[in-house]
């Protein structure tokens, strides 16, 4: 038996539950989550750029605008040279919902769902629930301090959490497979009508203690996005559901061979 | 690639963008574009106008049309790192670069095609509420956009008056928080009377995880949000906004427009121009309501007043949320200069300073024995404390200057002169020189009753700094001050103020 070589790079995440910060009256108040896969770094320039040339319908100059808008991949410098505002590893961003999705087939993974990836981004440095641990909040909070910086830093200037995840927090925001089911609408003081349940952004803060409207803010962001949209600040990692080890399980193409 | 294959994707990318939310109400947000209004003849007959936008403190020149048009607005949000105070950076959200966002004017009747632009380089969605919007969210519901993309809706004002207008995204008090409002002013269909200056001015609280004055890029802090206890209150984004050569100006004889506007996110507003009394009211921007002869005039969070004055004497005018710490210790603190010829009839300037015999105590006579034991002690410790050598008395007075610059300015000026008959001065004082151990006591516990400086005797009260300001910080000042404007004087250590904090009587 051997280890695939597709979870090289790869954190195995435990069995656990997201609680999600916001949700709608017939919405569990805990989703579960199996145990899975999940990339350690976000996915980098480098890496991107060697599905580009495995996949040329993905290419800036040739991918439709169904797939990705016209700001896809707009701080590279061609169809296939990263140039000095893409470095090869630092966090590949101006990418949509279908290109990081296509990237992660290529590797034989998937995106992870929001309930997967809010579940490892809930931890902190010492434990899995990061909401009282005083130096992960402010590292967290700081990062929205910051306007978005012209060059990303690279990829292994991230801090590992509890689980060894590198980066959820502090890089890029996360496309995740599910974006489209976050909650908040255009109007966000509406979302707290008293039928639906639905927090109110600044009432939801108020339940809470105040270290986690983190979680509200992605949700924002996710709700903004259409799948073909991309921005500077947007990028993705995969995750893949654990397999039963077999000598017959098929060897799957990947990049980090 | 074959038939099949091509409806299999766009299958699944007409599902993956339109698919329902849930929880949405008439589908709007990022999926739910319903496409351009159809326009009816007589709106499509209307001219066609760019809306004029300019920076803050100055607002687009009145509109003289009397009929209406179609107003094409194209705002752009940008996030930007500028100055709160000296020393002091904060990444502002804003709504055209600056704070308070820009100043949007148009007519009673107006159609308004609007465009919100959301900067590239922005990390975050945004979005936008008019309050001259009726229709849901003041537009917020139709205008959420993504970092890089731009969003488009059309309103049209039915309703006259100043209006304020914010973001409204998730979590919204930080939206508003860092800077994200600004006017809009929907004139009377018959327009409004002519005045010499207009300005626009809106105040706004600003959450920081440090104090007051605490050097360096600050964050938001929504603990301090939640319990409304602001480090920051200040006008147009920054201590000293409108302070110095960026105060407003106007000649005497001329009358000044204010529009006034609370951001908030969470404070009210308790509007008053030191020296002025607002002529006319507009009371909660109610173009329609008019007040006279207001001293002071309470302007709601998210809402705004018009005042209108006559300037007639010469002098600086100090613009005040008269809940009165906001505006000497948190910033809340703008300057009209009006220049032109005095009128000593209606304000003739100090007349007479006579001798007044039956005064009390004199300044200092209760601790002079306490302050000669403390002197010994504390020189003794200069001399063993190596820490204290390793501070250039340069690099104090700098730090001292910024200190000076974001809290004692407002009373002894920028120049050290202070106020006559008021504040006293600090530039050659005789006072301040003679006892510099004095003069820290005093920074740190404050100072009531008549005062002698360089022979005029000033009876005034000066508040006590101990709880603002650190012990190195008073070291700092208090070395700027006893070296500037022609002082000569030492530096004066940590430890000095720490002795005189911990003073037991």
């Amino acid at each position: 038996m051997q280890e695939s070589p597709v979870s090289t790079g790869m954190v195995r995440m435990p069995a656990g539950a997201y609680v999600p910060f916001s949700r709608g009256e017939k919405d569990p108040a805990r989703v579960p989550v199996g145990a899975f896969l999940l990339d350690e770094l976000p996915v980098t320039n480098g890496e991107f750029l060697e599905f580009v040339r495995a996949t040329p319908k993905w290419r800036r100059s040739q991918v439709g605008s169904l797939f990705a808008d016209s700001s896809y991949l707009a701080n590279w410098g061609g169809d296939l040279e990263l140039g000095p505002g893409a470095p090869a590893d630092s966090p590949v961003v101006h990418v949509s919902w279908f290109a990081a999705r296509a990237y992660a087939r290529w590797e034989g993974k998937r995106l992870p769902t929001t309930a997967e990836w809010e579940f490892a981004a809930a931890a902190g440095y010492a434990g899995p629930d990061g909401r009282n641990e005083a130096r992960f909040n402010s590292d967290l909070y700081a990062w929205f301090a910051r306007p978005v910086p012209e060059v990303l830093p690279p990829v292994r200037t991230a801090k590992a959490n509890y689980y060894g995840v590198r980066g959820l927090s502090g890089l890029v925001w996360e496309w995740v497979e599910d974006f489209n089911t976050a909650m908040v609408t255009g109007e966000s003081r509406a979302d707290s009508s008293a039928d639906r349940n639905l927090y109110c952004a600044a009432g939801a803060v108020g339940v809470k203690d105040t270290g986690d409207y983190a979680a509200y803010m992605r949700m924002a962001l996710r709700s903004s996005l259409r799948a073909n949209n991309t921005t500077s600040s947007l990028g993705f990692r995969c995750a893949r559901n654990l397999e039963p080890r077999t000598a017959s399980t098929p060897w799957q193409r990947n990049s980090r061979s | 690639m074959n038939t099949r294959r091509i409806l299999q994707l766009l299958a699944a990318a007409i599902a993956a963008t339109f698919t329902t939310i849930r929880a949405y109400p008439a589908g709007e947000g990022a999926g739910g574009v319903v496409g351009p209004a159809t326009l009816p003849p007589e709106v499509l007959a209307m001219p066609v106008e760019d809306a004029v936008l300019v920076a803050p403190p100055n607002v687009p020149p009145p509109i003289t049309r009397n009929y209406p048009a179609l107003v094409v607005v194209n705002l752009e949000v940008r996030e930007v790192v500028k100055r709160l105070a000296d020393g002091v950076e904060y990444t502002f959200w804003t709504f055209g670069g600056a704070v308070p966002g820009r100043f949007i004017r148009i007519r009673e009747g107006d159609v308004v095609e609007f465009h919100l632009n959301n900067h590239p380089s922005s990390k975050l969605p945004h979005n936008i509420d008019l309050h001259a919007v009726i229709g849901p969210g003041g537009g917020a519901a139709s205008a959420f956009t993504a970092p890089g993309h731009s969003s488009q809706f059309t309103f049209q004002a039915l309703n006259p008056g100043l209006y304020v207008y914010h973001c409204a995204t998730a979590p919204v008090p930080m939206h508003i928080g860092n800077g994200m409002y600004g006017m809009i002013l929907v004139q009377p269909k018959d327009g409004m009377a002519p005045v010499d200056k207009e300005y626009y001015v809106m105040q706004g609280e600003f959450y920081t995880s440090g104090r007051f004055g605490e050097e360096g890029l600050q964050s938001f802090d929504m603990a301090k949000a939640l319990d409304e206890r602001p480090p920051y209150v200040v006008f147009n984004g920054a201590v000293g906004s409108l302070v110095g050569d960026r105060a407003l100006t106007a000649k005497v004889g001329e009358t000044v427009r204010i529009f006034f506007g609370v951001g908030g996110p969470n404070l009210v507003s308790s509007f008053h121009v030191i020296g002025e009394i607002f002529d006319k009211v507009y009371t909660e921007a109610s173009l329609s309501h008019v007040e006279e002869n207001v001293q002071t005039t309470l302007v709601p969070s998210g809402g705004a007043v018009v005042v209108e004055f006559k300037v007639k004497v010469p002098g600086t005018y100090i613009l005040v949320d008269h809940s009165i710490v906001r505006a000497f210790n948190k910033g809340a603190l703008g300057m009209l200069k009006v220049t032109g010829p005095e009128n000593r009839i209606i304000y003739s300037g100090k007349e007479i300073d006579a001798v007044y015999l039956g005064s009390q105590a004199e300044e200092g006579s209760e601790s002079a024995k306490r302050e000669a034991e403390l002197k010994s002690q504390i020189a003794a410790e200069i001399k063993s404390n190596p820490a204290i050598a390793g501070l250039t008395k340069d690099m104090q007075i700098e730090k001292g200057k910024q200190v000076f610059m974001g809290l004692c300015f407002a009373c002894h000026q920028p120049d050290g002169k202070g106020l006559p008959g008021i504040f006293p001065p600090l530039a050659g004082s005789d006072f301040l020189q003679a006892d510099h151990e004095r003069a820290v006591r005093i920074v740190l516990k404050g100072l009531s009753g008549p005062v002698t400086v360089n022979g005029t005797t000033i009876n005034s009260a000066m508040p006590p700094q101990e709880a603002v300001l650190t012990d190195a910080q008073i070291a700092d000042v208090l070395t700027y001050v006893l070296n500037s404007w022609g002082n000569k004087g030492d530096a004066i250590s940590t430890e000095q103020v720490k002795a005189i904090r911990n003073e037991t009587h």
